[in-house]
């Protein structure tokens, strides 16, 4: 009985880990499930923005001369990483273990974003120093538009761990929190789908038929 | 530190009155009155406010209020301000195309002004407030729920649509709205060709209220998918909790087009990108499609729930259940689905080919379907029903038939070889407002006037409501029918001067009409005035004035702070109308329970102030001030989530005891026929005359 019971969901146990607020829990997420998907079409468009820019270079520089692989293959790989600590982080939750450990993942999805975000900035700053902004033509408009946004998810997310870091030291593991944990989860793992579109499509895809 | 640095852009030129007194002229003394107005009326509110001591009722009962019902009712006295100022904008336009004939009072460039603020203020800060205000109160309390699922961010959804509102009234007193219309269409509201602050205005506004529309739709969608009451299956829901569904989707995914389009155009213009402009590979039919990818979504996200309004109206003044429930829905449902297939039917003639454009052409006609089989259910629905001709039957018998020619002209425009004809003139201003005005407005006014005795606790006095609602349609058929004929004769759309004195009587009409509208207006404001003044004559404390079929009626008017003393089991579709029938109405079933509600809370106005803030520095560069209100705004709400106990108990004891009393009252209350229902006998109990 127990076990069925706490494996009813597949993320944090909804029904079980507070007694009174039960309903209010499945609709809270419920709630952030809807905002993803409205945040889901503005990455869309976005996408699609892209795509129909590919070719509008106006002469200046184009996918095949400004992407450092390398750099790339790092960000992916600590942002990858970083959907692994946050789902740690989250069992550790749904099976009542030590709140230490919790933290530990946490931070460690922290400085991972952390290292995502500031690689991506260098190479921002490396694209600059070509002449290679937004100002250039509207294919590095498109991409300025979306590539940004995507790291201004990410900059958001560390904000709000942060946030939520010093709320569980000070207020203890209340249930309301634990949704909160739940929600940030939720938006990390999105960020991560997002980028893997990114690299997919504006990075590779574009490297390649662009 | 330079003047710049602290002030941007803004200097005394930005008011009018500046203008006015180097040049006076008519032109420059119509935009000084319309902006002595706006000033005059911010100071006479807030004399008000402190003379009769209110600033502290107002800000405990109303601007920190986390009640669903309160903030439905700001949104609609919000939309109402609105309202007034877009009737005025419409009533000097077709004055000046009255005297447009070689010329005129207004130049081209206020003129434009004029119908681009029109537009964005009737779409956004009239229909679609008076939409999100009539979810609000309604839905929840149809459901048969207590509260909406995100209470604080119902405020701030309010706050953020009040703020983006204020900014256009603003830009009637310092500096100048957009000239680029309601849809703002690039590379004219680009940078290279209107570097003012007009565009900017109109980006800020549309993408602060849009957040809002946004949160909005995922806390609709979230309390009807999540909070309906033990039984409430979705297809026993009322049909206007049905459109409500289809709306809250179309905000969730039709909104995003729209932020996307704004904020591409404002890095255009602020930080030197090339999305849409000439040169350097920008490309202005992506925002095109962006905009009309939101564009054409949104006229259903703001008719359906109208069409939800009449179901209601027409069920409940025929005494008969709603004909083709099932059939309604699936209409409601295919008229969401298929608004999303035709946006590019508002840009045929912008080079596409003919096979797409002959898709797209069938796409839109495909829509007159659902909406027919919406026409034949609501007929069907009086068909040999006891018919009350009460106000809100006006409204809806006018709208059966003035929106069935709206219709029809949209099937016209459908077609692209007609299209190519009559695209940008006033045949499509007359039929977007055929749809928009009988579709949309009169199904708010039906609703203002249905549901207002229930939301405040005594009924509209009906014969000034009869007046306002044939003023309202003979205005309506005054204005826009010759601008039909206008149109055929080749008379572009904005156009503030003409040279062919063939449309000069069609003109005359028109501004005939216009007034009628206007008058039609003040009948509604002077009818809210009289009603009040004779509210003891008409109180309807019971809650069920017009013997009507659901949930929202079976509680008492105005409704307790957590609505239903015991949450409602429903047993089948229009619970209240069957408990009726059956003799089980006002029976208290189960125990009382402790009721938690939200604590009141100034986030929503905090961040409808500081995003004020921040769109006004925004649009007058004052860099500083933008990125304070930034750091304020981000602060602000991580401040609130640190407030984690925000919720209050209502005890059972008292829940009891208010329902008791009302229980009681009921037992002492003789219960009207509908012969009665306009007397001051009515006191909100029914003596149904309803059938199963």
């Amino acid at each position: 009985m127990h076990a069925v019971e706490v494996n009813q969901h597949p993320g944090l146990n909804l029904t079980q880990h507070s007694d009174v607020h039960v309903p209010k829990n499945a609709t809270v997420i419920f709630g952030f499930w809807i905002f993803l998907m409205s945040d889901m079409v503005f990455f869309g468009l976005m996408f699609a923005i892209y795509i129909t820019m590919i070719g509008a270079t106006a002469d200046g520089p184009g996918p095949k001369e400004l992407f450092d692989f390398t750099s790339l293959a790092l960000q992916t790989g600590a942002l990858l990483l970083s959907s692994l600590t946050a789902g740690m982080a989250l069992l550790v939750l749904k099976y009542n273990q030590r709140q230490r450990t919790m933290v530990l993942w946490l931070l460690a999805t922290l400085i991972l974003g952390l290292t995502f975000l500031t690689l991506e900035v260098r190479d921002f700053i490396a694209m600059f120093a070509m002449d290679a902004g937004p100002w250039r033509s509207g294919y590095l408009s498109a991409f300025f538009g979306l590539v940004p946004l995507h790291g201004l998810h990410v900059t958001m997310g560390c904000l709000w761990l942060v946030v939520l870091l010093i709320q569980l030291s000070i207020f203890g593991m209340v249930p309301k929190l634990k949704t909160r944990f739940m929600r940030f989860a939720l938006f990390w793992h999105f960020l991560d789908l997002i980028w893997i579109g990114i690299f997919s499509i504006v990075y590779f895809g574009a490297w390649t038929y662009g | 530190m330079t003047y710049q640095d602290i002030f941007g852009r803004l200097t005394l030129d930005a008011l009018p009155f500046t203008a006015f007194i180097r040049a006076p002229s008519v032109n420059e003394a119509v935009a000084s009155t319309a902006a002595s107005i706006v000033v005059v009326g911010a100071l006479t509110v807030l004399f008000l406010l402190t003379r009769y001591r209110l600033w502290g009722p107002l800000w405990r009962d109303w601007l920190t209020s986390t009640d669903h019902k309160k903030i439905g009712i700001m949104y609609i006295v919000f939309s109402l301000v609105m309202m007034t100022r877009g009737v005025i904008e419409g009533v000097v336009m077709r004055t000046q195309q009255a005297f447009g004939l070689d010329g005129g009072f207004l130049q081209p460039d206020h003129f434009a002004q004029l119908f681009s603020t029109h537009g964005t203020i009737m779409i956004f800060f009239v229909a679609m407030p008076f939409v999100a205000g009539f979810i609000n109160y309604v839905m929840p309390l149809q459901i048969g729920a207590r509260d909406v699922a995100f209470p604080v961010m119902n405020q701030i959804s309010l706050g953020l649509t009040v703020a983006s509102g204020v900014m256009l009234m603003v830009s009637l007193v310092v500096g100048k709205f957009s000239t680029g219309g309601w849809s703002a269409y690039p590379p004219y509201t680009g940078a290279a060709f209107n570097p003012g602050v007009g565009p900017d205005y109109w980006i800020w506004a549309i993408v602060v209220s849009g957040l809002g529309t946004t949160l909005s739709g995922i806390n609709f969608a979230t309390t009807i998918y999540k909070m309906r009451a033990p039984g409430m299956t979705f297809f026993r829901m009322p049909l206007f909790t049905w459109t409500v569904v289809c709306s809250s989707i179309l905000m969730v995914f039709a909104l995003p087009p729209l932020s996307v389009a704004a904020l591409l155009l404002g890095l255009d213009r602020y930080l030197d990108f090339h999305f849409f402009t000439n040169d350097l590979g920008g490309n202005m039919m992506n925002y095109a499609n962006l905009f009309w990818l939101f564009g054409h979504p949104e006229v259903y996200l703001l008719v359906l729930p109208a069409y939800g309004m009449f179901s209601e109206v027409f069920a409940t003044y025929s005494a008969k259940r709603l004909y083709g429930y099932t059939s309604l829905v699936i209409a409601t449902m295919s008229i969401a689905v298929l608004s999303f297939t035709v946006w590019l039917h508002h840009f045929f003639t912008m080079g596409q080919s003919a096979l797409i454009n002959a898709a797209f052409g069938i796409a839109t006609m495909l829509i007159a379907i659902p909406t027919g089989v919406k026409v034949y259910d609501w007929m069907a629905t009086m068909y040999r029903g006891r018919i009350r001709i009460s106000v809100p039957m006006i409204y809806g018998i006018g709208f059966l038939v003035l929106f069935v020619i709206g219709g029809l002209t949209g099937v016209i425009l459908a077609n692209p070889t007609i299209d190519y004809q009559v695209h940008n003139s006033l045949f499509l201003v007359a039929h977007f407002h055929n749809v928009l005005i009988p579709g949309v407005l009169f199904g708010l006014l039906a609703g203002y006037n249905y549901w207002f005795p229930k939301a405040f606790g005594f009924r509209l006095n009906e014969r000034l409501g009869r007046r306002s609602a044939f003023l309202w349609i003979a205005g309506f058929s005054l204005t826009f029918f010759p601008l039909y004929f206008v149109g055929l004769m080749g008379m572009p759309r904005r156009s503030f001067s003409y040279t062919d004195p063939a449309f000069v009587p069609y003109m005359i009409v028109a501004v005939l009409g216009a007034f009628c509208i206007f008058s039609a207006l003040i009948t509604i404001l002077v009818q809210l005035k009289v009603s009040i003044k004779e509210r003891d004559q008409n109180r309807v404390p019971i809650g069920d004035p017009w013997d009507a079929r659901t949930l929202e009626w079976s509680i008492p008017a105005p409704p307790p702070e957590y609505n239903f003393a015991l949450l409602p089991q429903v047993r089948e579709r229009d619970e209240f109308a069957m408990a009726k029938i059956e003799g089980r109405a006002y029976a208290a079933e189960g125990d009382y329970e402790d009721i938690e509600v939200p604590k009141n809370t100034p986030i929503g106005f905090v961040l409808c102030v500081l995003s004020g803030v921040w769109m006004f520095a925004l649009v007058w560069w004052i860099w500083w001030l933008a990125a304070l209100a930034t750091a304020l705004i981000i602060l602000a709400v991580i401040l609130w989530t640190f407030d984690i106990d925000n919720e209050h108990v209502i005890p059972a004891a008292d829940v009891r005891k208010a329902h008791e009393a009302w229980l009681e009252q009921i037992r002492l209350t003789k219960p009207v026929d509908r012969d009665h229902e306009a007397d001051p006998s009515n006191q909100g109990l029914a003596k149904t005359e309803l059938e199963g």
